[in-house]
């Protein structure tokens, strides 16, 4: 069973720091939900954990399994186990979807997927999510709408099988119908209670589609509170106002 | 004041078969002015003797004729009058001219392989390629070993008739090109060229294209690899002369290395009595490394008001770290995912190469410009 350990994280932006000492831990079997206002450090937590060039650790561990993370490169982290589904995923001209996937699954995986398999295991997971199969030859979120990018960003989720998943925002943009197909997938991959999910949003809507088993308030870089998913209810009620006024 | 009725390009300045019509060139004119006339070893100045070092062989496809003849041969410089001082002096200079010839309404049933083998020294070539009306072909140029080369190609494309061209220059690593490729199309021609320069320590090519009566329509696009030390420049004139008349130039390069020099030079031309026409240029660099630099140079100039469109565009720029870091993130090794994203970047060109042995040629070279 994996454990995603994240102690004492700084994390700073062009010498400005955001995340001062954060400390949390998921394991298998688990969701999270990280909640907070725009600005509170959120996103860069799940980007400085899967490695983008753009943030710095200034100091702190991510131990996956015990492994320190920020001691891997993007790809290493990916293979060791860590996906992150991303708010905005970027387009990428002239790689297809099936190309990429491919790609994708072979690095994780260490080996080549058999391909009648491999078409086999992409049909049903596009048929799960409601994916045209016309997407696969599109390149890759070339002229997706915001659900579809969504969508497919779940569907590499169940395609990879990571230890551990940090969704980052993934219910921002969506129509109700949209986040009940994602909220599935999202469902799908906790079912076998063997993976980790670390649900980072500012809304409480998708923890009604997407239950979590704890919720951490953020505010101004740090976890402020914590509790049950009764926490996620109470902030749905009085707003962060109170957060944000006392870290400020 | 009006429109103006006379292009103003440098490229339609003056052209000569006579040699001495142009001055040596110093490098400040605007036509030379990228390029590094110090490595030309001599095409420019006429210090370069000519020893006949490039061997030309043709395979050509059973429906057309191939001939080798003298400079006294009426067919040569028919569609194309040296536009430059190296062009000129590379029609001053040449021996024998290949021509292929394929037929009225004759269908090429393969595609004419024409391989240009340099073996060490200098030689001037001409080679002229002739479509008769409603004939269709496709030719390939190639151009290998190490030479120091100044040619002209005409491509005269009859009235109906499509001809596909590949031109690959894959040189020896110290191979000086110098190189006009002339397109003439006539009523309702379809020309189609793809131009690729991965080798040669300089190649200067310069593919431009007329119209001698409306309906034409050419597609030229180009694809090339830059490494360290390389100066590959191509130099593209579209002269619409006739109405209703088309043109569409993608050319799209990768360069990594220090020194590693790409010019592209896009001329477009839409002229008073060229009602109706249609064209785009697009040109686009890969800097994969410090060190590289692409000059890019689109002009259109339209002198008459009833265009049915014209445009261009022209972007230089590095990898996009947010595509490497996407890929990345789900695993694909660096190296990997550098390469799928140039591969995308290339991709939808290569597969514009009508010869498929070609295009798996390509894209093979492609690879391993990469894993170098």
């Amino acid at each position: 069973m994996s454990t995603l350990e994240i102690r004492d994280l700084h994390v700073a932006v062009e010498d400005k720091p955001i995340l001062r000492g954060v400390n949390l831990t998921v394991k298998a079997g688990e969701t999270h939900a990280i909640m907070g206002p725009n600005g509170s450090g959120k996103s860069t937590l799940a980007y400085a954990i899967a490695g983008h060039p753009k943030y710095t650790v200034t100091g702190g561990q991510v131990l996956l399994d015990g492994v320190d993370l920020l001691e891997l490169s993007v790809d290493e982290r990916a293979r060791a186990g860590l996906f992150l589904a991303m708010q905005y995923p970027v387009e990428v001209p002239g790689v297809s979807v099936s190309n990429f996937l491919r790609s994708a699954v072979t690095s994780v995986r260490g080996e080549a997927p058999k391909l009648r398999e491999f078409a086999k295991d992409l049909k049903a997971g596009m048929d799960a999510l409601s994916i045209d199969a016309a997407f696969a030859q599109r390149n890759l979120n070339e002229g997706f709408s915001g659900g579809e990018k969504k969508r497919h960003e779940i569907l590499q989720l169940e395609l990879l099988k990571p230890k551990i998943a940090v969704l980052d925002e993934t219910d921002s943009g969506l129509d109700v119908d949209a986040l009940r197909v994602v909220s599935e997938g999202i469902n799908r991959f906790r079912a076998a209670g063997e993976t980790g999910v670390l649900l980072i949003t500012h809304y409480t809507r998708i923890l009604r589609y997407v239950k979590p088993d704890f919720v951490h308030v953020f505010a101004a870089g740090r976890v402020v509170e914590e509790g049950g998913p009764e926490l996620a209810d109470k902030l749905e009620a009085e707003g962060y106002e109170a957060y944000t006024k006392a870290s400020a | 004041m009006g429109l103006a009725t006379t292009p103003s390009s440098t490229l339609q300045r003056k052209s000569s078969y006579e040699l001495d019509d142009f001055a040596v060139p110093t490098g400040r004119e605007e036509e030379w002015r990228f390029t590094p006339l110090s490595r030309l070893k001599g095409l420019h100045d006429g210090t370069a003797a000519g020893s006949g070092a490039v061997s030309v062989a043709v395979d050509a496809a059973p429906e057309a004729t191939v001939e080798t003849v003298g400079r006294e041969d009426e067919r040569i410089g028919k569609a194309y009058v040296p536009a430059d001082r190296v062009s000129a002096q590379a029609y001053a200079a040449f021996e024998k001219a290949t021509v292929v010839t394929v037929p009225r309404e004759a269908v090429a049933s393969k595609p004419t392989v024409i391989t240009f083998t340099g073996g060490g020294g200098t030689a001037y070539g001409h080679t002229v390629v002739r479509l008769e009306p409603m004939a269709e072909a496709v030719v390939v140029l190639d151009h290998r070993g190490s030479a120091v080369y100044a040619d002209n190609v005409e491509f005269v494309v009859g009235d109906g008739a499509t001809l596909k061209v590949v031109s690959l220059q894959d040189w020896a690593d110290d191979a000086v090109h110098v190189s006009h490729h002339h397109a003439q199309l006539g009523k309702d021609a379809t020309f189609r060229g793809f131009v690729v320069t991965l080798g040669g320590d300089v190649v200067r090519l310069s593919p431009s294209v007329s119209y001698t009566a409306p309906g034409g329509d050419a597609d030229l696009t180009g694809l090339y690899f830059v490494d360290a030390g390389q100066h590959l420049e191509h130099r593209l004139l579209v002269d619409h002369s006739q109405p209703n008349c088309k043109s569409n130039v993608v050319y799209k390069g990768a360069l990594q290395g220090d020194d590693a020099h790409a010019v592209w030079i896009g001329d477009v031309i839409i002229r008073v009595e060229a009602e109706g026409t249609d064209t785009y240029e697009l040109n686009r660099n890969l800097l994969l490394t410090d060190g590289a630099r692409a000059d890019s140079v689109p002009n259109l100039e339209i002198l008459t008001g009833e265009v049915a469109g014209a445009g261009h565009a022209s972007a230089s720029g590095r990898l996009d770290d947010e595509h490497i870091f996407y890929l990345q993130a789900r695993g694909i090794p660096f190296d990997e995912a550098r390469r799928l994203v140039i591969r995308g970047f290339f991709g939808q060109l290569i597969e514009k190469i009508e010869v498929e042995e070609l295009r798996d040629r390509v894209m093979a070279k492609v690879e391993a410009e990469l894993a170098g």
